[in-house]
């Protein structure tokens, strides 16, 4: 299988606090990945070390035989490969619905102005939000936002789709919807990397599972494997304590 | 007060209050449309991120220390003292010989540019950082990003802050009598120096001062609600994705 993403000892600390520890791991093509863990363990800080919101303090992420750390400048084209969505949606609140989606593609791909709507509907479509293009972020609810985000990271074309708690900020009737774009997306063959607290999802969606626990990466395996049988009494312990919740 | 007096001393000296109202409004436009750009410029470059190391990251504290020096002066020192200075000091000093009402237009600018400035950078800093995350994250600069993301969000929250700029100007342009620009603090001057009637001529200034003033902040509210957008929106079926809701709205009018 081919690797998209690999990711070569990366560490990251905040002042003396050691988040992400010797951390190696990759993404590849056609996958779909599923980081569990509980909060504080590293997860989202490992996908926003991914896509370089947050700097590495030490490692390597190797993306088409490169490593991204290396040179400032292919930084902003690595990024437009990676499609991120954020647990707080962070859409442009000066942009309705549909220039949400064009924005990027004019002013960093370069696109036309015509061709990103065109994109932008079909996407928009797929997001099942196509109807609301005029709309601006906060006459949206939470779901549709989160959809329309999801949109908006899938009209830049990436390679891989990074997703960062989506489901975390949502009302849980809002939840449904979410994920049933999400399973769409894993089904047509995308390739996703999701951090998530939706454990039935994990299970249900992804090729592989990882778990995380204070900053190291402590099992991974198919979600069969993780969740039904793991190796590891922290994982066990962790399963137990989120679907004792559920 | 005598009503008499106040009708006899508008109908013998309008065009004087109309002409000082004129500059008065003059100046403080300029000066706060230009105040309001040296404060984003400045706000934005304050705010770019600094470099880890490197030649960059030493040319950008120097221009944030001259920046920050720029600012504190202007903010800490009275603008009737900087016109003096100004006026007369670059006469004296650099023997610039400025017109009293260029000289008003450059003080009212660079004054109101130290305020803007610290108003922009409020504005940016409050600004969630996730919309920056967000551009970032699907490629922008951090330049694209404020020119894109950031910045409309910016101008438009610091518009309430921007029109207290211009109602303070406008009152504050009185202190430039001082370097003999003729706006209306002057030329009120000059009447009640003629007819000998401070309280009247005055209490004339004083209505024409708040006319303006309230007229001003009335027209910001107006742009204000402009730059908000309609509170509803169309929803969109299917086959009319090719619309806009200008198109809608006539076809809809149209029908009836």
């Amino acid at each position: 299988m081919e690797k998209i993403i690999e990711v070569q000892h990366l560490s990251k600390t905040f002042g003396t606090n050691e988040v992400l520890k010797d951390i190696d791991f990759s993404v590849n093509k056609g996958e779909v990945v599923c980081i569990i863990g509980s909060s504080g363990s590293g997860k989202s800080t490992l996908l926003r070390c991914i896509n370089l919101l947050e700097k590495p303090s030490g490692g390597k992420i190797i993306y088409k035989g490169k490593n991204i750390l290396d040179d400032e400048h292919d930084l902003r084209a690595y990024r437009t490969k990676l499609g991120m969505v954020f647990q707080q949606f962070n859409l442009f609140n000066n942009h309705n619905v549909l220039s949400n989606c064009m924005v990027g593609q004019i002013k960093v791909l370069k696109r036309s102005k015509e061709e990103a709507k065109e994109i932008a509907m079909k996407y928009l479509k797929v997001v099942g939000m196509e109807q609301f293009i005029n709309a601006k972020p906060r006459q949206l609810s939470g779901g549709q936002k989160q959809r329309v985000a999801i949109a908006r990271a899938l009209s830049m074309d990436p390679e891989v789709m990074l997703f960062d708690e989506p489901t975390s900020a949502l009302d849980p009737e809002m939840v449904g919807e979410v994920l049933k774009v999400m399973r769409e997306l894993a089904e047509s063959g995308l390739t996703m990397l999701i951090v998530t607290h939706e454990m039935g999802f994990a299970k249900e969606v992804a090729d592989r599972v990882v778990f995380m626990d204070k900053g190291v990466i402590a099992e991974e395996g198919s979600p069969e494997q993780i969740f039904n049988n793991p190796a590891q009494e922290r994982t066990r312990e962790f399963l137990k304590r989120t679907l004792q919740q559920n | 007060m005598e009503l008499n007096v106040i009708v006899k001393t508008i109908s013998k000296y309008w065009p004087m209050f109309l002409r000082g109202a004129g500059v008065t409004l003059y100046i403080s436009t300029i000066g706060t449309i230009v105040g309001f750009i040296i404060g984003l410029l400045i706000g934005v470059i304050r705010t770019v991120p600094v470099p880890e190391k490197g030649i960059k990251k030493f040319i950008l504290k120097i221009i944030n220390a001259i920046l920050s020096v720029y600012v504190e002066v202007f903010r800490g020192t009275p603008m009737i003292v900087q016109a003096m200075v100004i006026y007369y000091g670059s006469k004296q000093a650099f023997n610039i010989d400025m017109s009293p009402l260029f000289a008003g237009i450059f003080i009212v600018s660079i004054n109101t540019g130290a305020y803007m400035a610290e108003i922009v950078r409020g504005g940016i800093v409050s600004i969630d950082k996730g919309q920056f995350e967000a551009a970032y994250a699907i490629g922008m600069s951090h330049n694209q990003a404020m020119i894109n993301v950031v910045l409309p969000q910016v101008i438009r929250n610091i518009l309430p802050a921007t029109g207290n700029e211009f109602v303070i100007n406008i009152k504050d342009t009185s202190v430039l009598n001082v370097i003999a620009v003729t706006e209306l603090f002057f030329q009120t001057k000059s009447v009640s120096g003629i007819n000998y009637k401070y309280f009247e001529t005055f209490f004339i200034a004083s209505v024409i001062y708040f006319v303006m003033t309230f007229t001003v902040t009335r027209i910001l509210r107006y742009i204000e609600r402009k730059m908000d957008g309609p509170e509803n929106y169309i929803l969109y079926a299917n086959q009319m994705q090719v619309q806009t809701p200008e198109d809608a709205v006539r076809k809809n009018s149209d029908k009836r």
